[in-house]
């Protein structure tokens, strides 16, 4: 049954691209907010809008009661979760179609699978996909510790099976470190999450980041190629683009089939990511983990293949099958996006909200911006400090790179400090005009740039 | 009249280190200048407030987990 009026259970950019496809389909909107984003971009843009709480993303974006109570207020049949806040949390999902409403996504039995570490690689390697050598699951005992780790090779990484978010994470490059590191990695884990089991991993040097779109209807799935996102500040991306530029087509046709392979198996509907690391050596690529959602990079994939995921997205909740086979899929040129957040270059990427003035678009040929901002809007200190993402378009890698300086100096955004500075500078960069990068690298390079970046926020 | 300490940053604002924690200070404690007492959140970045006065803690002006303005009173030293 075709979605007639969507609830958008997000904020930001994301919402205001939900809007905008939704609208190309003839699909009302509500836009849910907090207090805090009354005057948003979204909510100004949405046929109806609703305020769900206070600004705390607690009692707003996440009050999955609110949510739900207005959807049914409204008389929305669907909701689109966007990135972050809901998108994965299969209890929401649940939540959803429980309340005889459409989820914008996979079901729950989905988010819950690729959720959950240990179940999302076994669903990989039942898929045929290669994931990073490791022990395949939980060790309770040091002695197989011992055994898998002198069978995978060092350096391992030490991880705490009942952690996230990098939290007790050690690297062994020997096994007299190994046996050092194991105990105490293990008492740490039962102290932080009453869970002393740990899993190890072999620790892939210079890995790139390369991840691939897929879209499912809960049959049959696509792949619309891949995004390389290997500059990334605190394993936050901030510079992705597609195709990636080191990928050779062989490889890319394994890794994305690999992609595609992992998506029919469960039965995936909707958008998703499968994310990899690739070793640029031996040209061998690792499953990581799969995202259950939109993500933050998508327009760049669009922009190669011509295809609008948000759309696609919305067609198929609504219950149609693909519309597209994988040979009707086709890239074309190069696309790069930059994250413009509210953060200070200068001062250690500090974010800092403000009032924005002065505000100025770039445009051209092969130049979107999908953005939350306007003149005179107050940006709240409450949320995430994305505030646009620039994304061109060129015929070549190289080209698009000279498209993207024309386009970073057409931007102005006054009234707050953003991170327009690091990309000008990254875009003269000779390691990145060449793509000779990996996941590590920014970081040692801002280091190396820290005075440069000042300069640049002086002149 | 009264002094107090005022939040440095606009954002969320928080007494405790972690929800699972107690409060940095609670009223009637005695500060020194540089003594944390409290967190703010912008942008998902946690900065910590420290005070620029000494004093004792009379009451909180600001709760916990609720949303501050720059320049906004956090509490007030008696």
């Amino acid at each position: 049954m075709p979605i007639r009026k969507l609830l958008i259970a997000n904020r930001g950019e994301i919402a205001v691209r939900i809007i905008r496809a939704a609208k190309e389909l003839g699909v009302k909107t509500v836009q849910v907010h907090s207090l805090a984003d009354q005057e948003s971009l979204a909510v100004k843009m949405a046929d109806e809008a609703v305020n769900i709480g206070p600004p705390h993303a607690a009692k707003s974006y996440l009050n999955i009661e609110a949510i739900l109570n207005a959807a049914k207020s409204t008389g929305a049949d669907a909701i689109h979760p966007g990135y972050g806040f809901l998108a994965e949390n299969a209890n929401f999902a649940d939540a959803v179609v429980a309340a005889g409403l459409i989820f914008v996504g996979p079901n729950g039995h989905a988010i819950r699978t690729m959720g959950d570490k240990v179940a999302a690689r076994v669903a990989a390697e039942k898929a045929g996909v290669p994931v990073v050598p490791g022990s395949g699951g939980r060790i309770d005992d040091q002695v197989e510790a011992r055994m898998i780790a002198g069978r995978i090779g060092f350096p391992v990484m030490i991880k705490a099976a009942a952690g996230g978010g990098g939290r007790g994470i050690r690297i062994a490059a020997s096994m007299e470190e190994f046996e050092r590191l194991v105990p105490q990695a293990s008492a740490e884990a039962q102290a932080a999450f009453g869970d002393g089991g740990l899993y190890i991993e072999r620790v892939i040097n210079n890995a790139r980041h390369i991840e691939v779109q897929v879209l499912g209807d809960g049959k049959h799935a696509v792949h619309c190629f891949e995004r390389e996102c290997s500059l990334q500040r605190r394993r936050q991306k901030v510079w992705e683009e597609a195709p990636s530029p080191v990928l050779p087509d062989d490889i890319r046709a394994k890794l994305c089939a690999s992609a595609v392979a992992l998506t029919e198996a469960v039965n995936y509907s909707g958008a998703g990511t499968i994310e990899y690391l690739y070793d640029d050596t031996s040209k061998e690529f690792y499953f990581i983990e799969m995202n259950t959602r939109i993500q933050v990079e998508h327009p760049v994939t669009e922009m190669i293949t011509g295809i609008d995921l948000v759309r696609e997205m919305i067609r198929i909740a609504g219950g149609e099958p693909l519309r597209f086979k994988q040979s009707d899929i086709k890239k074309s040129g190069h696309a790069i996006e930059v994250r413009i957040n509210a953060e200070d270059p200068a001062k250690d990427f500090m974010p800092g909200p403000g009032t924005i003035s002065n505000l100025r678009i770039p445009g051209g040929m092969g130049t979107r911006f999908d953005t939350l901002l306007y003149d005179g809007y107050q940006v709240p200190p409450f949320y995430d400090s994305l505030l646009g993402k620039l994304i061109v378009w060129d015929e070549t890698r190289e080209q698009a790179i000279n498209r993207l300086q024309r386009a970073l100096s057409e931007l102005n955004v006054g009234g707050l400090k953003t991170t327009k500075t690091l990309h000008q500078v990254l875009a003269t960069d000779s390691d990145v005009r060449k793509a000779n990068f990996h996941t590590r690298w920014l970081e040692g390079w801002l280091e190396a740039n820290a005075i440069r970046l000042k300069e640049v926020d002086a002149t | 009249m009264a002094k107090h300490i005022l939040s440095p940053l606009p954002g969320t604002f928080y007494r405790k280190p972690a929800p699972d924690k107690p409060n940095f200070k609670n009223e009637g404690d005695l500060i020194a200048i540089g003594d944390v007492i409290g967190i703010i959140e912008v942008m998902k970045s946690f900065n910590e407030v420290k005070t620029d006065q000494a004093g004792k803690i009379a009451k909180f002006l600001t709760d916990n987990e609720e949303p501050v303005m720059a320049g906004q009173p956090l509490l007030e030293l008696s």
